[in-house]
């Protein structure tokens, strides 16, 4: 609707009616949750004051809105960017003075941050910098020459992208082999790798179900779950190593797939969607309460990490009877070496995930899944079984699900209840929607956005899951479809590839 | 068997299968007229309870807090407009960009919506549970046996009651007025419905701030009732509520209401007579039972497969 | 009692809540021929196909098809097994395309069952063993026999969704063609139709009757369509069957004039308005 009158100026007692309207809705939504803290006195509950929290509240919604008027107005970028910035910055100091809840009207820390060091001077102008850039840049001009010229490019980017998936990939699986090589002493860098290619891993198991069988499930994280308890409790009650644990981690969460499945899979949409979530719970609860054989909320400790193919082990002490992995090799003792196998075990279970998807795909299970998502009806009437194929594409997602959890409790050591909220779910999730629904590139895209920047940020540690929530609004509206949205034919009878993209974009 | 602890377990399970209901009602208009479960409902409750625990404190310091009723409507009060305010910024923002897109985008959105709403509350709340004295004590002992007294307590008694006349509003309200009829059009028909005048818009907007203000009543009554709230209590409840409103019939006010009672009363009795702690199993398993026998829940209108 | 017949529906009655949608049908379809179902809108057409195609299941009734092999209760069969087991394939009213698949993917899907046993359900297929190719192979070249029939040869890699109407209908017909049906039921394939694609479709449907020695039950509001190309035609009203016979009987039926045009005019129909059946009488 509102494009409609896009082209027509609105004059300028309208804007301002606009920007008062947004102040007092921003007000009203700060005032009692920005404005007064409650807080915990031997004698109950205190309130204290931040009114300054409400003003930089209102300043930003203002000056954020006005920047939206001006763009909806195509006034000039210039000052777009600039009322974007100030509004980033007022964000920001908002933030910060959570933190510092002394000094209240003292003056702004921005500028006290600029002024106390050079090094975070620099940070300051460069946040700033970054965001006017990112504005300006993104900003579209209507009626100007540039516009075309930047979409032309982002088509050719495109372009230049779907031709090249095999490279691509290809390129990312060779960087993400070398990796250790090059931070092979950074315990960290290995760690946040690890972690990434857990989520890469989930977000593909993930995507068969989501992605290509269309089926919406919230409780996937119950899969994981099943994996990383059947591992742990077959390992601490008989004993089995993790090479023998690994598959049957598998099957287990993929016999628990389908019993869920088949009383649930007939549901529409969003039915299914509340059903899975309640099924995670459920096994949360269970896990929580069965206190005989999960341990409870204190989880199951001193689970047994893998050894070298049943060959060699990884740690310091070697137990009786084996034969450490430097000595297999002739190295010295590192800790190191233990981390660096579990992450190329990690990247060998996604790439096997991916590469059975990718197979799976062109397999006429893989089409079905695809034309089930795009219709159901039409599928029965070509005599496709729709509850066999939602099962077996929730059967194997589920079981990709359950061998990253086996390989989670491995890593870990250690699990709790904890590790298997909805959260992750939801994290697991947004991945593959914001990767782009049925995109396998998407999802390492996504993931790295998702998880490797926020741990990267661990400084913010208290603001990261609310800059994660904003995250995924911002980019579910800048890009609904997610970031890499097309789809690649499976199978292709006259043109090539590269034509056939070139004449979708002409 | 004990016919007084029956008694107590149902005047329980009642009590909490109203403030359920409340919030279901949320689920259940937003579902009708745009066909998504606004995630961030749960949320929404969550910042009802906030707000009013923040004006109770305020009137707390104003020195106004021993005028008992003076208060409650302050807080009543407050708190509905507050975060309706809340509810339509949900819709503002997560959902209104993203209607007509792609389905999950919406539905992810909202889900980032209900992170970052739970987070800024988080942070600016403080994570530690917030205790708040009861208010209204009290109550009438209705039955009383060898072991056991039968209490019907005045807060109770309010949040029925309450509830109640909440809902006898509403109905109206959507049954008599020009917005009701807007609302109805839309669940129809969006396009349609905008073609003959109707605000799509606004009366979208307007549905997601009606369940906002209900949740947030239903908000306000948890934090009365059991005295303690944090920045998390809306994802289970939300969960929860949004069962009830499968359970009565997605898209029925009434069903809402009844199916919030009756999830009420079986998380109640549940936890009276077997265990506690599996009372939220017992609760999705009913969900999955009803949506396997009776999708279209218990006063839902069976979908014919149009073909 | 010839051995000519296809299928035969006899005392089919079904009912939603209190409507009665049809009400104690019977009628046979023969082998190679094309039977056309016409009626005003709402006289029950599409749900005769929803319970031949298993989408209802009838209240009353038995269906049963003739296939070459024996007859098959149709009535009794699980929604997804009667395309499956008993070769009945259909195409919808408005149109149920994979839209966001190729062209040639969509034709693909519709051999799912016959790829899906070669394919040993994924595992021979997950390691592109040879039997698998061969079948897939199979496959491709019954979708370019049908691509070229239908005229789509060149779109074969279009998104389904991008091509235009006319040939969105095609293809559609060319993939319930592809599950090898013994009787294919088409659900108003002229709709929306130029008249130089209407023509182009009665050549296709009468191909698919005499190369493809399918029978076909087809819907449709089009008499041009309906008049030149059916066998044999059964009229509906209200749920029950009004006339049944040759396109010429059929179309001097007093009682089809009656059901298109109304009762009041009854008897004093001019010959004119009778020829006015030729066109679409529920177009607006």
């Amino acid at each position: 609707m509102s494009s409609a009158f896009a082209s027509s100026r609105t004059n300028g007692s309208e804007i301002v009616k606009e920007l008062a309207f947004f102040a007092v809705v921003a007000l009203l939504m700060s005032v009692m949750i920005l404005g007064v803290e409650t807080v915990d006195r031997p004698t109950g509950l205190e309130l204290a004051v931040r009114w300054d929290l409400v003003l930089l509240a209102i300043g930003s919604t203002v000056v954020g809105r006005l920047a939206l008027i001006i763009r909806r107005e195509s006034i000039s970028r210039l000052v777009q960017a600039v009322l974007i910035t100030i509004t980033a910055v007022a964000v920001f100091e908002m933030f910060v003075r959570f933190r510092d809840m002394d000094d209240r009207w003292a003056s702004p820390v921005s500028f006290d941050m600029a002024l106390s060091s050079a090094v975070s001077s620099v940070v300051a102008l460069a946040f700033i910098a970054i965001v006017f850039a990112i504005a300006y840049f993104s900003m579209k001009e209507k009626g100007v020459v540039e516009v075309e010229e930047s979409e032309k490019l982002s088509s050719k980017i495109q372009l230049a992208y779907r031709s090249n998936t095999k490279k691509i990939g290809l390129v990312g699986i060779i960087f993400f082999i070398i990796f250790p090589f090059i931070f092979g002493e950074n315990r960290s860098a290995i760690d946040l790798a690890t972690l990434v290619m857990i989520y890469i891993m989930l977000g593909w198991g993930l995507n068969i179900v989501v992605g290509l069988a269309g089926l919406l499930d919230l409780g996937y994280v119950a899969f994981y779950a099943v994996g990383a308890y059947s591992y742990a409790l077959l390992s601490q009650n008989f004993d089995l190593s993790f090479w023998l644990c690994l598959p049957l981690a598998g099957i287990f969460a993929a016999s628990f797939g389908i019993i869920l499945g088949f009383p649930v899979l007939r549901l529409r949409g969003d039915y299914l969607a509340i059903v899975t979530l309640g099924f995670g719970e459920i096994i949360r609860v269970v896990l929580i309460n069965w206190y005989d054989l999960t341990g409870g909320p204190d989880g199951i400790s001193s689970i047994e990490r893998p050894s070298f193919f049943g060959l060699a082990d990884f740690s310091r002490r070697v137990p009786e009877g084996t034969i450490g992995f430097n000595e297999l090799f002739g190295m010295e003792y590192s800790s190191m070496h233990r981390l660096i196998f579990l992450y190329y075990l990690i990247l060998a279970l996604a790439l096997v995930t991916n590469f059975v998807t990718m197979r799976l795909r062109k397999l006429p299970i893989g089409r079905a899944w695809e034309a089930l998502r795009e219709d159901e009806i039409a599928c029965r009437s070509l005599g496709i079984n729709p509850t066999n194929t939602k099962l077996s594409a929730f059967a194997i997602g589920a079981m990709f699900g359950g061998f990253a959890g086996a390989f989670f409790a491995t890593r870990q050591g250690f699990i709790s209840p904890e590790s298997f909220t909805f959260l992750e779910s939801a994290v697991i999730l947004a991945i593959v929607v914001l990767g782009g629904m049925g995109s396998q590139i998407g999802v390492v895209l996504a993931a790295i956005v998702m998880i490797g920047f926020p741990e990267m940020f661990r400084e913010l540690a208290e603001y990261r899951m609310l800059i994660f929530g904003a995250g995924i609004v911002a980019i579910m509206l800048w890009r609904p479809r997610g970031l890499l949205s097309f789809r690649d034919p499976t199978i292709l009878l006259n043109m090539s590839q590269k034509e056939k993209v070139a004449g979708e974009l002409k | 068997m004990d016919w007084a602890y029956f008694l107590q377990q149902l005047i329980n399970g009642l009590t909490l299968g109203a403030i359920y209901g409340l919030i279901a009602i949320g689920y259940t208009m937003v579902y009708g007229i745009i066909g998504m479960i606004n995630f961030a409902h749960g949320e929404i409750y969550m910042l009802g309870a906030f707000h009013s625990l923040i004006t109770f404190l305020i009137c707390q310091a104003a020195g106004i807090s021993g005028i008992l009723p003076l208060t409650l409507l302050l807080m009543l009060f407050v708190s509905m407009v507050l975060t309706s305010i809340y509810g339509w910024g949900v819709e503002r923002v997560a959902y209104r960009p993203l209607r007509g897109s792609f389905r999950l985008a919406a539905l992810i959105s909202a889900i980032g919506m209900s992170i970052f709403l739970q987070n800024f509350v988080q942070i600016s709340q403080g994570a530690r549970v917030k205790p708040m004295q009861p208010l209204v004590e009290g109550g009438i002992t209705l039955m009383e046996s060898a072991n056991f007294d039968v209490q019907l307590s005045y807060m109770q008694i309010v949040i029925i009651v309450l509830t109640f006349v909440l809902m006898v509003v509403f109905s109206l309200l959507i049954a008599k007025t020009s917005l009701g009829r807007a609302q109805r059009a839309c669940e129809q028909d969006r396009t349609m419905a905008g073609l003959l005048g109707v605000n799509v818009d606004r009366t979208i907007s307007t549905t997601f701030v009606m369940g906002a203000a209900l949740a947030s009543v239903a908000g306000m009554m948890v934090t009365l009732y059991y005295g303690v709230i944090d920045f998390y209590i809306g994802f289970l409840a939300g969960v929860k509520a949004f069962t009830a409103a499968v359970l009565g019939g997605i898209g029925s006010l009434p069903g809402a209401m009844l199916g919030g009672l009756l999830i009420g009363l079986i998380e109640a009795f549940w936890s009276g007579y077997l265990t506690i702690e599996y009372k939220d199993v017992a609760t999705f398993g009913i969900l999955v039972l009803v949506l396997i026998f009776r999708p279209w829940g218990l006063l839902g209108k069976p979908e014919v497969e149009k073909v | 009692m010839t051995d000519n017949k296809l299928l035969e529906v006899e005392h089919l009655t079904m009912r939603f809540g209190g409507l009665v949608a049809i009400d104690n049908l019977s009628f046979t379809a023969n082998k190679r021929e094309i039977t056309a179902i016409i009626g005003p809108n709402g006289a029950g057409k599409t749900t005769v196909f929803n319970c031949l195609t298993g989408f209802y299941v009838p209240t009353e009734g038995r269906l049963t098809l003739h296939a070459d092999d024996g007859p098959r209760l149709l009535e009794r069969t699980e929604g997804f097994r009667i395309p499956r087991n008993n070769g009945v394939a259909r195409t919808f009213q408005n149109i149920r395309l994979f839209t966001g698949m190729t062209v040639l993917e969509n034709l693909i899907v519709a051999q799912h069952n016959r790829l899906m046993e070669a394919s040993a359900f994924s595992i021979a297929g997950l390691f592109n063993l040879g039997r698998y190719s061969r079948a897939e192979k199979a496959a491709i070249e019954k979708a370019e026999f049908w691509l070229n029939k239908v005229g789509l040869y060149d779109q074969a890699d279009w998104n389904a969704g991008n091509l235009p109407y006319g040939s969105q209908r095609r293809l559609e017909i060319a993939r319930a063609m592809c599950t090898d049906p013994s009787l294919l039921c088409l659900d108003e394939p002229a709709a929306g139709l130029n008249p130089r694609e209407s023509a182009e479709l009665n050549v296709l449907l009468q191909s698919i009757r005499d190369d493809q020695g399918v029978g076909c039950l087809l819907i449709e509001h089009d008499m041009s369509v309906v008049m030149q190309i059916s066998d044999h035609v059964i009229v509906l009203d209200y749920g029950r069957k009004i006339a049944d016979g040759n396109p010429e009987a059929v179309k001097n039926d007093p009682a089809v004039i009656r059901a298109y045009l109304g009762e009041d005019e009854d008897d004093e129909l001019p010959p004119e308005v009778a020829a006015d059946l030729n066109v679409d009488p529920n177009a607006h």
